[in-house]
């Protein structure tokens, strides 16, 4: 494949045709902000972080959008995109609640990260601010609509997943625009299949795995991560350890061809963690408690061993 | 061989056609009132029309819209013919692109560039969409060509599937318009009748087709990308464009997207040439652009002129000023998210290039008149309310942005504006307008940016003095005592706050700084001498 020669930030690299900015970057080692970007989904180009410089062109230009070629000298952080991009956080924040405090996203937390970066805070005012409307219906998720920021990450990997999935869209316009599951359901009443891919991608605390919340925080957890044997895929998961005990999974990124599931995660859990919580199974629109058995849909398993294993039918 | 009325129109027997149609058309109108021969066609007749040159409005209110031989008549289906039989699809490009003519669905790109990248990409699927989603509030542009001579729409969009190597065509078009849609659905099934779209068409080896799509009505809908969106059946959101639509637009092929006046434009560049087009208008910008003028003007309605014409000949000549014998203040042009023009500069020739230099912008051609009693601060906030209600949500700075400047906009109307608020309004525009997605966004901030460069000490009278100039935002308004007074002093003893003064029958005063505005004075006078002014 052809190979085109650009310029970031004065250093000069070759990266193969098709690449884009943003990605030419991050080989260099340069970390351009994004928070609706993720190379796992389309492109968007909806939080206007990842905006850079092109010499020769006035308009910014979004690097997760713009393909490299041959000659093109590229700044990340000049005073110009600093002074936008803490003027975008800064409007995501006057929406956002101050609860960083009590998050349970607070240290993986994408807009923390960057309001951190560029030193941007939470301020008073009398403007508007997403309004608090929290999804609890899902033992697996809560979603939080107050801290969503509307990347969209969630809605485009609900969506790569056809037919089965596609759970999650956008809704209503403007400044009440949401995200929805179907049309305005509940977790619970939605076809949400509780895979945890959405909560995976969330930058924010906005779509948030409900049995880790309490029970450890990403600065106090040692991370090993595993892979599920529940099927050919693969997908993986984060094991979080607290003071040596195994206390909660995590769902990893979908990669490709690994689409996650709850099977799999529970087996996980199963696999494990010392005590995991009681798993719930999804029927006809309602959650309800179920046996580890049930949910993993091992019973006839089981017989089946305890029937070969049984002493009298040895030969 | 003698064609009758319902036969195939074909390359060969449309100057017979045509023929015979004139001699109808001319019949049915020998003595109608308002038009009159003229070139070799008709026109309009009546001091409305007197100072414009319609080119795009050639046939409407002449030709009865369903009936196709009237277009044809008049030379309608007679370039397409003419590209069939003798042109290949380079020499109409390259005709295309020397007439410069540029998109007048508001961002004024050049027409034949747009087509010559389709063109280059050599795929088996392309497509022509003609944007028909005339959106801005208030403006008919389109509305009146696709209900007035439908078939220059679909020439001009067949035209360039011959041009760029398309088969197939939609027109998105506004569900609002229902009459439009009607027309566009007879001129359709007619053209198809007669062989001027569908399977060989005029009897030669091209084919294209068309088909209408109706849209939700969404503002942001008419971006071209949320549009190719809108069709292919998702939420109608822009998209980020890794590439030009005219490389990979609607279902990822090159696509062709050209607005309704644009498209109506193409037959007759290339029928009457292209030097000939070039004779109108301006080089930044040759041709005619029709205009919908609309607000305190005394003749509102459809305007066109060469490009050029400077806005006073527009406002004053055409419009004949002012309505109700007031003073015009300012004209907006450009739909919701154009720039506010003041009287000083209205010696401004208005073609694509001046008015990008003046602050505005030409968008579709929507031109609102303001008269001395028009509050610039109120009309910003006006357009604004009207394009955060439209934003798509998609991108932080439009979705976020503007709510925020909105927010200090009826704050600063409401005389709760601070020190500070005027330069965080034009830094929010900055940032709008430099870091949003799509055009709705990038041009949201104009007319809040256009007057505050314009009308700043308006602004000023509001944040510091509490005075709307204008006397147009209520809450700004402070109450007056008239000659009316008796001086019956019932006022003066009801006020909560002292600040009414004045002899026994003597006229009273209110010392309006002192004033809480609560009203009591003006329930208690039995004279109704107290105003709010
Ligand atoms: C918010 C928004 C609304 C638009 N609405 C329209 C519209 O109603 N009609 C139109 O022709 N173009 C509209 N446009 C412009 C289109 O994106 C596109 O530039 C145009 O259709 C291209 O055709 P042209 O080159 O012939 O002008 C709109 C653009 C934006 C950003
Ligand atoms: S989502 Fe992020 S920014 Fe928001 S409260 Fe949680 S940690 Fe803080
Ligand atoms: S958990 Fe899975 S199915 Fe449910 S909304 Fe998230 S991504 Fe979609
Ligand atoms: S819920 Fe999370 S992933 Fe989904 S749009 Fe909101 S912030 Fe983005
Ligand atoms: S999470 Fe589900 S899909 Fe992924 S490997 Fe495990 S069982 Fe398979
Ligand atoms: S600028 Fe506004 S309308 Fe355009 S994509 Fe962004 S939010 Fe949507």
């Amino acid at each position: 494949m052809k190979n085109v020669t650009l310029t970031i930030n004065g250093k000069t690299l070759s990266v193969p045709s098709g690449t884009t900015v943003f990605d030419a970057a991050r080989s260099l080692g340069v970390e351009i902000p994004a928070l609706c970007h993720h190379e796992s989904l389309p492109v968007v180009s909806a939080c206007r972080l990842c905006l850079v410089e092109v010499e020769g062109s006035r308009k910014l230009q979004t690097s997760c959008s713009l393909l490299a070629t041959d000659g093109m000298k590229v700044q990340t952080e000049t005073p110009r995109l600093i002074k936008y991009r803490r003027a975008i956080l800064q409007l995501l924040l006057d929406s956002h609640p101050n609860d960083c405090l009590t998050c349970q996203k607070a240290g993986e937390c994408l807009l923390q990260k960057y309001a951190y970066q560029y030193g941007v805070t939470f301020r008073e005012h009398d403007g508007a601010r997403r309004p608090a409307q929290t999804d609890l219906s899902s033992p697996y998720i809560v979603k939080d609509d107050s801290k969503c920021i509307l990347c969209g990450r969630c809605v485009r990997t609900c969506d790569q997943v056809e037919k089965e999935r596609q759970v999650l869209a956008f809704a209503g316009r403007g400044y009440a625009t949401r995200i929805v599951a179907d049309d305005d359901k509940t977790l619970e009443t939605s076809k949400c299949v509780s895979c945890n891919r959405c909560v995976s991608l969330c930058p924010v605390g906005a779509l948030l795995d409900r049995r880790i919340m309490g029970k450890v925080r990403p600065w106090e957890a040692e991370v090993r991560v595993k892979e599920c044997r529940s099927c050919d895929y693969g997908c993986h998961f984060d094991v979080y350890y607290k003071d040596g005990k195994a206390v909660a999974v995590k769902a990893r990124a979908p990669e490709p061809g690994r689409p996650l599931c709850l099977r799999g995660r529970l087996m996980t859990e199963l696999l494990w963690l010392e005590r995991p919580d009681t798993p719930w199974r999804k029927i006809g629109g309602k959650f309800v408690k179920a046996s580890w058995v049930k949910v993993l849909g091992l019973q006839r398993l089981i017989d089946k061993m305890e029937l070969l294993d049984a002493p009298g039918d040895r030969q | 061989m003698i064609t009758t009325e319902r036969d195939l129109i074909t390359i060969e027997n449309l100057r017979e056609v045509r023929e015979r149609a004139r001699v109808k058309l001319d019949g049915r109108l020998k003595g109608v009132s308002g038009i009159a021969a003229w070139e070799g066609g008709y026109k309009l007749t009546g001091p409305f029309y007197e100072k414009q040159q319609r080119v795009v409005l050639r046939n409407c209110g002449i030709i009865d819209p369903e009936n196709v031989e009237e277009y044809v008549a008049l030379g309608g289906y007679s370039a397409l013919a003419m590209l069939l039989k003798d042109w290949d699809p380079k020499r109409v490009i390259d005709e295309m692109t020397r007439s410069n003519l540029r998109g007048r669905g508001g961002a004024g790109f050049p027409t034949g560039r747009k087509w010559a990248e389709a063109y280059r990409h050599d795929v088996p699927q392309k497509y022509i969409i003609c944007n028909a989603d005339e959106g801005d509030p208030g403006a008919f542009m389109d509305r009146s060509v696709l209900e007035g001579d439908p078939h220059s729409v679909l020439e001009g969009m067949a035209i360039a599937g011959y041009a760029v190597g398309a088969d197939m065509g939609f027109i998105y078009v506004r569900a609002e318009y229902p009459l439009a849609v009607e027309r566009l659905r007879t001129a359709i099934a007619e053209a198809h009748e007669r062989g001027l779209l569908g399977e060989r068409i005029l009897g030669s080896d091209f084919s294209f087709d068309i088909e209408l799509r109706l849209g939700s009505g969404a503002f942001v809908c008419g971006e071209g990308t949320a549009l190719m969106e809108s069709i292919e059946g998702k939420r109608g959101m822009p998209r980020t464009k890794v590439y030009r639509t005219s490389h990979r637009g609607l279902w990822d092929c090159p696509t062709i997207i050209n607005n309704v006046e644009t498209f109506a434009n193409v037959p007759v560049i290339l029928e009457k040439g292209v030097d000939w087009f070039l004779g109108i208008g301006t080089e930044d910008s040759p041709g005619t652009k029709v205009f919908c003028i609309v607000g305190k003007v005394n003749n509102a309605g459809l305007v066109e002129v060469p490009m050029g014409t400077t806005i006073n000949e527009i406002v004053y000549g055409i419009g004949g000023g002012a309505a109700d014998g007031r003073e015009v203040k300012a004209v907006q042009t450009g739909g919701p998210s154009g720039g506010c023009i003041p009287k000083s500069l209205f010696d401004t020739p208005v073609d694509f290039g001046s008015l990008a230099r003046i602050g505005s912008i030409m968008g579709s051609g929507g031109m609102v008149v303001m008269d001395d009693t028009d509050c610039m601060v109120d009309i910003a906030r006006f357009f604004l309310d009207f394009t955060v209600d439209e934003s798509c949500g998609k991108c932080v700075p439009c979705r976020e942005g503007t709510k925020r400047m909105l927010e200090l906009l009826e704050k600063i109307t409401k005389g709760k504006g601070e020190e500070g608020d005027l330069e965080a309004l034009s830094e929010l525009g900055e940032v709008i307008t430099s870091t949003s997605l799509c055009g709705l966004g990038q041009t949201a901030a104009t007319p809040v940016i256009s007057t505050l460069h314009y009308f700043r000490s308006e602004y000023e009278a509001h944040v510091r003095d509490k005075k709307c100039p204008a006397h147009s935002c209520k809450e700004l308004l402070e109450y007056f005592i008239t000659e009316k007074c008796i001086g019956c002093t019932k006022c003066a003893r009801v006020c909560p706050s002292a600040c009414i003064s004045g002899k026994v029958k003597e006229r009273h005063v209110i010392d309006a700084s002192r004033c809480v505005k609560c009203g009591a004075c003006q329930a208690a006078c039995p004279t109704g001498a107290i105003i709010k002014q």
